[in-house]
């Protein structure tokens, strides 16, 4: 089986995996990053994004081979307390209800305020779309995301 | 009208203490039941044994308190409100409280639980007299060091104040305390002086959560574990006649694969390879019971409804003879999918089955009834079954169904291994327990200008209607009143999904109501006012919906939805409904846009009695309202020769933010004690927003999903 280098929330990290094996299995599986949540395995729910390169990035249909070229963050590199703003405004305004599909709605809404700073309510809505969030938290999602864009700016 | 109250308790039978090897103190107690009399709390915080008693309280030297909680946490929040409750009582500084989950079950012991909307309203008295009996030993003790009465001494944040101004810490008279006996009668906050309930507390796993730590059944790993992905029939009435698994076991990574009733197990090293090595498999499968259509329920359920084998849930006068006599009889059919749950943490469970034990561990709603089931299947001693609970992401009903728990006991038992059991989305999508599908046709009379009778008829798949149900409103508003159910089995597995039957029902009467309005060509919120006027005083114990409070709620929401006086263009739907206790009020603001109907706003009144933690509150009835929302737009599900119609998230459409309204909640203000949130806000929602599209656009939706039953140009997002 082949060994792949990976760099992943700074670090360099090795893995002996089929080549076709999604980064999501080998960050829950082999290096035992599980913040990073399970949902769909198409790209269809948002749970297991991660930032390849600063782009919000499905990581159940990146396989392993491609993301070597990539430096990865998962939401346990976002930040290394859970500060960042992102972070921070998700437990400012209590978003979570199970909580689940929070990682990786965190790791789309810190990659759009990277590219968007200031967005409108509805550049907001439109961006963070690509999340399900099946207790429909949504509301405040919205909110935290505007709060987090505040916190930035 | 009957009251509801909690069940009185004897608190000597369910409050023991004892004090601790390492300091402090420890009391026991059982939420819903008493315990064996002879049991006391262990010295070591290592022995906590939830069989003896489902909860517990440390109160540390330092004056810290821990609080061990065991129920189910699925994302309702009772993780957070019910200790709420405890350290109200005890009367200490919410910032000196720790929740923990109970810790791990390594002793083999099971645990109890509370489930579904009650957790709050029957843990409301005796989590408060918990704490308040702590309280009191708390008090007992620094009075014996003093020498002075305790009733002569008061408590402010985990402070013991006597009569000439000393002060002791808990933390100081903790080892004292423990020593006396429990008191026989303790006194209750005058609800004024809450300190901790009626605040905005945060979720206390918020922290775990954004930090993205292990916290899920899906994220827990033991060294040695195997994974396990399962190959199920792919239709309901298939079963499996044999299999080949040589390329399966060519992949990387998988060790082994065998069958073990009509499914085969493939484990593997990696969940990846034992994924892999399911998709490799190669199974024939044959007919073994027939494979339905939901085409063949579509007309099953219609020759239901329109038979006369039905079970008679409520009759009430003699609606044959007040449509014998009517002016007009009005009729309608509702018709709802099967759906499935979609938790977005798909099934999983991790079991290990040795001579000595069978340890589960995973997120399950039922911990105590899957472990006996466990014990039955595998034939062990229920005492040698043990569970323990991870947070879940999401149950809606699904994890109160272990059947995923004892396919991973069945595979470890086989296997001699410890294995994690992983769904894919494809497998929790297709392996079943779905809302049943169901029709309702209600039928009304009017004479005179009043509604004289009302005939209510369910013909569901596999189950009806259950408990209080029949007796919602509008039963006890109607002289003649009937509620007939009929049901179909199948071998399609059905159970409760969010509100079970009430998620469509409510859609279903509330939508009526709001046609028989029109038809009458009376107001629509002055005749569900009219009708609660006569429940009003009616003594029938079976009717628990209070006419008064759902009066509120319904003029608190016409009150702050604007009702009739929003500007040209937005068009309102009203809804307002009675279930788990509690009374809701709700309207949808729809506008069209490219004549589209968009909902735009809901506003929700809610009267759950007191509101012990408003923050979580207000997260549960937004979730609840978008989620009622989004399956009735887009919620569709059905069968072709057993198979089911999706598998995914790529054509299984949930409601997504860019669909989603404002929700704006409103609460009743209250002191009567409280009642569950974690389902009531969903039911209410379909109808509001399908009674705004019908003022929108003139269409009147009967059947979910919209999205099916609207023409292609009305179609939303």
């Amino acid at each position: 089986m082949p060994v792949f280098n990976l760099k992943v929330n700074g670090k360099s990290l090795s893995v002996e995996a089929d080549e076709d094996t999604p980064l999501l299995w080998v960050l829950r599986d082999h290096f035992d990053l599980v913040g990073t949540k399970f949902g769909c395995g198409i790209g269809q729910c948002g749970a297991c994004t991660v930032h390849a390169d600063g782009v919000a990035t499905r990581s159940c249909l990146l396989q392993v081979a491609v993301a070597t070229e990539m430096e990865i963050t998962t939401i346990e590199g976002l930040s290394e307390d859970a500060s960042h703003p992102v972070q921070q405004a998700w437990k400012e305004i209590d978003v979570p209800q199970c909580g689940y599909c929070q990682a990786g709605q965190m790791m789309s809404a810190a990659a759009f305020l990277k590219e968007t700073p200031n967005p409108s309510r509805s550049e907001i809505r439109d961006a963070m779309s690509g999340n399900i969030c099946r207790c429909a938290s949504y509301n405040r999602i919205e909110k935290a995301v505007e709060l987090a864009a505040s916190k930035l700016s | 009208m009957k009251t509801i109250t909690t069940p009185s308790l004897n608190r000597r039978s369910f409050i023991r203490t004892s004090a601790l090897a390492g300091g402090g103190i420890l009391i026991g107690f059982n939420l819903f039941q008493a315990c064996k009399p002879e049991v006391v709390p262990p010295v070591d915080i290592a022995d906590i044994n939830f069989n003896d008693f489902n909860a517990f309280i440390k109160i540390a030297d330092n004056g810290m308190v821990t609080i061990f909680s065991p129920n189910p946490e699925i994302g309702q929040g009772v993780k957070t409100s019910m200790p709420m409750l405890i350290a109200e009582e005890l009367d200490v500084a919410w910032k000196n409280v720790l929740v923990v989950q109970g810790a791990l079950d390594t002793k083999n012991y099971t645990r109890q639980v509370a489930g579904g909307s009650q957790s709050i309203r029957l843990g409301w008295e005796p989590l408060r007299q918990t704490g308040a009996t702590a309280r009191q030993m708390l008090i007992n003790a620094a009075a014996v060091k003093w020498g002075v009465n305790p009733s002569e001494c008061t408590t402010n944040q985990g402070v013991i104040t006597n009569a000439k101004g000393d002060k002791l810490g808990y933390g100081e008279v903790v080892k004292a305390a423990a020593a006396l006996s429990v008191p026989e009668k303790v006194k209750l906050k005058d609800p004024k002086d809450f300190n901790i309930i009626g605040k905005d507390i945060p979720n206390v796993d918020v922290d775990n959560i954004i930090a993205g730590k292990p916290l899920y059944g899906m994220d827990y790993k033991e060294e040695g574990m195997v994974y396990v992905s399962v190959l199920r029939p792919p239709a309901f009435g298939k079963k499996l006649e044999g299999f080949d698994a040589t390329e399966s076991k060519t992949v990387s990574g998988v060790i082994d694969v065998f069958k073990f009733g009509d499914k085969i197990a493939v484990l593997a090293k990696n969940t990846w390879a034992a994924m892999k090595g399911k998709k490799s498999l190669k199974a024939n499968w044959i007919d073994g019971s027939k494979l339905e259509s939901t085409e063949d329920h579509d007309k099953i359920l219609t020759d239901l409804l329109n038979g006369k084998e039905f079970n008679t849930m409520r009759k009430d006068g003699d609606v044959e003879k007040a449509f014998a006599t009517a002016d007009q009889v009005i009729e309608r059919v509702y018709e709802s999918p099967f759906l499935p749950h979609n938790c977005m943490e798909p099934m999983n469970f991790f079991a290990h089955v040795t001579d000595e034990k069978v340890r589960l561990v995973g997120p399950i709603q039922t911990p105590d009834g899957t472990a006996k089931r466990v014990a039955e299947l595998l034939d062990r001693k229920p005492e040698e079954v043990s569970v323990d609970m991870t947070r879940m992401g999401g149950g809606f009903g699904r994890r109160l169904y272990g059947d995923f728990a004892l396919e991973a006991a069945e595979i470890s038992n086989i296997s001699k291994k410890p294995v994690k059991l992983v769904y894919s989305r494809e497998d929790d999508m297709s392996a079943g327990i779905y809302r049943p599908a169901i029709k309702y046709k209600i039928s009304a009379s009017v004479k005179g200008g009043k509604l004289t009778g009302y005939h209510l008829k369910e013909a569901a798949v596999n189950s009806n209607m259950y408990g209080l149900i029949p007796n919602f409103f509008p039963a006890g508003a109607i002289e003649n009143y009937q509620v007939d159910v009929a049901k179909y089995d199948s071998n399609i597995t059905i159970g409760a999904w969010r509100a079970p039957y009430t998620n469509f029902l409510a859609f279903a009467e509330q939508s009526f109501f709001d046609e028989i309005a029109e038809i009458m060509e009376v107001d629509r919120i002055k005749l569900r006012l009219n009708l609660l006027q006569n429940v009003k005083g009616n003594t029938d114990e079976r009717i628990q919906y209070s006419p008064e409070r759902l009066e509120k709620v319904i003029k608190t929401a016409v009150e702050k939805s604007e009702w009739g006086n929003k500007p040209e263009g937005v068009y309102q739907g009203f809804s307002a409904y009675y279930c788990h206790n509690t009374h809701v009020a709700e309207v949808a603001d729809v506008v069209l846009e490219n004549d589209q109907p968009v909902v735009k706003k809901v506003t929700c009144v809610v009267d759950c009695g007191i509101v012990v933690n408003p923050l979580g509150a207000k997260n549960q009835i937004e979730g609840g309202v978008i989620d009622g929302i989004g399956h009735a737009m887009f919620g569709e599900f059905s069968f072709k020769n057993g198979i089911p119609s999706h598998k995914n998230f790529d054509t299984y459409r949930l409601i997504r933010m860019n669909e989603t309204p404002v929700v704006e909640t409103h609460f009743i203000e209250s002191k009567i004690a409280p009642t569950g949130l974690g389902e009531p806000t969903l039911p209410p929602a379909g109808a509001a927003i399908a009674n705004a599209i019908k003022a929108a656009k003139g269409i009147r939706l009967t059947k979910q999903p919209f999205i099916n039953n609207m023409d292609k140009k009305d179609l939303l997002g």
